[in-house]
């Protein structure tokens, strides 16, 4: 059995079913792609398996750890050890990053205001912050700003990946990472994501698009058309999706608008 | 998604500053409200025959003038019921060691003389009725900067005193003014010389501790020309089942390129009405700026006003309302702009929550001549679930030309994207319920001193955990 095991989803959104059963095991130390054209479920797979309010679990289980993380809070799965990189990371005005990233990284400890000891020190949060903004290549000068608030596209998911680095989830669900993002930026995200691979990290890219997977390469690529898998495999499948599309499963398929 | 906590009378609050000590009091007059009464107030004060009949005056028009009926309703205040008048301790002190035991651990449990070591340049605690401690820097007494009770003002300084008291706001001007003036006891007195800049904050704590009481404090600020002072002003009291007021009176005069800044941090507990005539007058270039953060009370009628009285003068207003269970925060600010080229801004946050009801009211008023005037209003509202409400009441009185006249208003509720992403990251729905609340009236916080931030957002954190009554 695999540590994150999806066992036949299926959520839906206002009512309508997008996933329609779909079943995936991430172990760590792999990296699986799931990749699909629009509307195929890609974000609505996301945002289930980290409990988003707007999206209902229809079936299916997604067990973690001996616990079906389906029937848990979201904050309670991130204290669990999953995270998401979102695809459109939400602005919270009035809440510093600095705020925020000590305040997630507290909680993922397991302070909860009350038992000092669990609390991180200024200095080590400030040692370990230093570390990954490198890799990142960002400067500090974000770290006064309010949550997201009137970063670029770039700035956006490089501050996604650093949450990531520091908060050192088992398993990360990295949505849509490189949409909006130039080449340079993909490349510090892909580095980023790159060095916290390991046997320790579980991650699964959520892309349409197969330019991510040249700088982080997966070892399993699955394909999603209307929300179940059609195909899975090994890397190959992305460069064969590099050269066809999703044509052989969808005709007319809408322009991408991100 | 919303839930709604359960808001009760809590355990934090009563903790933290509803606790009470026993009465052990000199003097305590009579429940009720009558000329005896406001001479007794008179007599044991030892005050001059015309602050006698300017009480007794006063008292007539409290009589005369009918309740205000355009905001919240203050019906069921029983003004039979209450203490006008209460003296805990025979003498003012200078030291804290020297207050009877049950005033001096009371403060300490608020915490009043840490800060005032860390951060204060000068304190003054009133406890019921009169002001029973105070202190100031030498160096700023050297430079001639007053700040006492203003009581011993009435005595010590008489001329300054009378040259200003009630010029501000006048008996006549509302009830509650009236009702003020009529029973006042305590409050600050300040004032700073021409051209001396006190740079550290002064502070006054009010503390109310029996029950049934009525602190009626009246606060008096001087500021000469080109000077600059900073006074912030802090409220608690214990929780009991019947019903406190709290009804202030604070004239403030800012004469030529003076700044005054005013902050007030209301924390009563949810048992009391609070209901403050608070204006000041700017002059020409001076600047007046009222923060206004107004947590407790079970009613609270408060618009911190400015009169620009001379071109350049300038005024604001940045209040912060929080409304639990039971609660109506009827807040907001006056801009009088009596002459030309004069600016104001009127910024208000209100958050409401658990069936909670925030009003803003707020009045712009640009007299014939006062042209080229400019004033922006913003209104922000948060809701925390769809039980709690908010208004908006805004008044503009425009008579002059060429001005500039802005409002813009917001109502929104917590995003469930914003709860979402916030807990996706490991944070709770309280602590992130409360990150966004804080993130909300960041624009307050920011602009208050450090220490006082700190506070602010430890006890919105008390509010949004349900915990303070």
């Amino acid at each position: 059995m695999a540590d994150f095991e999806i066992r036949d989803l299926k959520a839906s959104v206002e009512g309508r079913q997008i996933l329609k059963g779909v079943t995936l095991g991430i172990s760590k130390g792999e990296v699986h792609a799931v990749m699909g054209p629009n509307g195929s479920g890609k974000s609505t797979l996301s945002h289930t398996l980290m409990g988003h309010p707007g999206y209902t679990v229809d079936g299916g289980e997604a067990i973690f750890k001996g616990q079906n993380v389906l029937a848990l809070e979201p904050d309670e799965r991130a204290r669990l050890g999953l995270f998401l990189a979102f695809q459109y990371p939400v602005v919270v005005p009035g809440i510093s990053m600095t705020n925020f990233l000590r305040t997630a990284l507290n909680a993922k400890r397991g302070y909860d205001g009350k038992d000092k000891s669990k609390q991180i020190s200024p200095k080590e949060f400030r040692a370990l912050l230093k570390d990954e903004l490198d890799v990142l290549h960002m400067d500090d000068s974000f770290l006064p700003r309010y949550i997201n608030d009137g970063f670029s596209g770039g700035e956006k998911k490089r501050a996604e990946i650093l949450q990531m680095a520091m908060l050192k989830p088992e398993i990360a669900i990295l949505d849509e990472t490189d949409s909006g993002l130039d080449i340079d930026s993909i490349k510090f995200v892909a580095e980023a994501v790159n060095r916290m691979r390991g046997p320790e990290l579980g991650i699964l890219i959520i892309t349409h698009y197969t330019r991510i997977l040249e700088f982080i390469k997966p070892d399993f690529v699955h394909v999603l058309v209307d929300g179940k898998f059609v195909l899975s495999g090994g890397p190959e499948i992305a460069d064969r999706l590099e050269k066809t599309g999703y044509s052989e499963w969808v005709t007319d398929e809408p322009q991408e608008v991100a | 998604m919303a839930t709604v906590p359960k808001v009760e009378v809590g355990d934090d609050y009563k903790e933290k500053y509803g606790f009470f000590v026993p009465e052990d009091y000199i003097f305590k007059a009579k429940r009720g409200l009558n000329p005896e009464i406001v001479k007794e107030i008179s007599w044991m004060k030892k005050e001059p025959e015309w602050m006698l009949k300017f009480r007794l005056r006063s008292l007539e028009i409290f009589r005369k003038k009918p309740m205000p009926k355009w905001g919240a309703d203050l019906s069921v205040i029983d003004f039979e019921n209450i203490f006008y008048y209460l003296k805990a301790s025979d003498k003012q002190s200078t030291t804290w060691e020297d207050l009877p035991p049950d005033i001096k651990k009371t403060y300490d449990r608020l915490g009043v003389p840490e800060a005032e070591r860390k951060f204060l340049a000068g304190v003054s605690a009133q406890y019921e009725s009169e002001v029973v401690y105070h202190s100031l820097h030498e160096e700023l007494s050297k430079k001639g900067v007053i700040f006492t009770d203003t009581d011993s003002a009435l005595r010590d300084h008489p001329e300054l005193f009378k040259e200003y008291f009630g010029t501000v706001i006048p008996p006549a001007d509302n009830k509650f003014s009236a009702l003020n003036s009529a029973v006042w006891s305590g409050g600050s007195f300040i004032y700073v010389p021409k051209g001396v800049r006190v740079e550290i904050p002064l502070q006054a704590y009010f503390r109310i501790n029996a029950e049934n009481m009525g602190q009626f404090e009246r606060t008096l600020i001087i500021c000469d020309e080109g000077s600059f002072v900073h006074y912030i002003e802090g409220c608690t009291a214990p929780i009991y089942t019947t019903d406190s007021l709290h009804s202030a009176v604070v004239e403030i005069i800012v004469k030529k390129n003076a700044r005054c800044r005013y902050t007030t941090i209301q924390n009563w507990s949810t048992n009391v009405f609070n209901l403050v005539t608070k204006r000041a007058m700017a002059y020409a270039d001076a600047t007046m700026e009222w923060v206004d953060g107004n947590l407790g009370s079970q009613i609270t009628m408060k618009y911190p006003s400015v009169y620009l009285m001379e071109p350049g003068a300038k005024g604001d207003v940045l209040s912060v309302a929080f409304a639990g269970k039971g609660q109506h925060q009827d807040a907001g600010g006056k801009m009088i702009h009596v002459a030309p080229n004069t600016t104001s801004t009127i910024t208000s946050k209100s958050i409401s929550k658990g069936g909670g009801r925030t009003s803003y009211r707020g009045h712009i008023k640009m007299y014939p001549g006062a042209n080229n005037c400019k004033s922006f209003v913003k209104c922000d509202a948060l809701l925390l679930d769809d039980a709690s409400r908010s208004d908006t009441y805004p008044y503009n009185d425009v008579d002059a030309e060429n001005v500039t006249l802005g409002h813009e208003a917001t109502v929104s509720k917590v995003s469930d994207e914003q709860l979402f992403y916030l807990m996706s990251r490991g944070i709770s729905r309280s602590e992130a319920e409360t990150m966004i609340v804080n993130g909300f009236i960041e624009p307050f916080t920011k602009e208050l001193p450090l220490e006082y931030a700190v506070e602010l957002n430890r006890l919105i954190q008390l509010e949004m955990e349900g915990s303070v009554g």
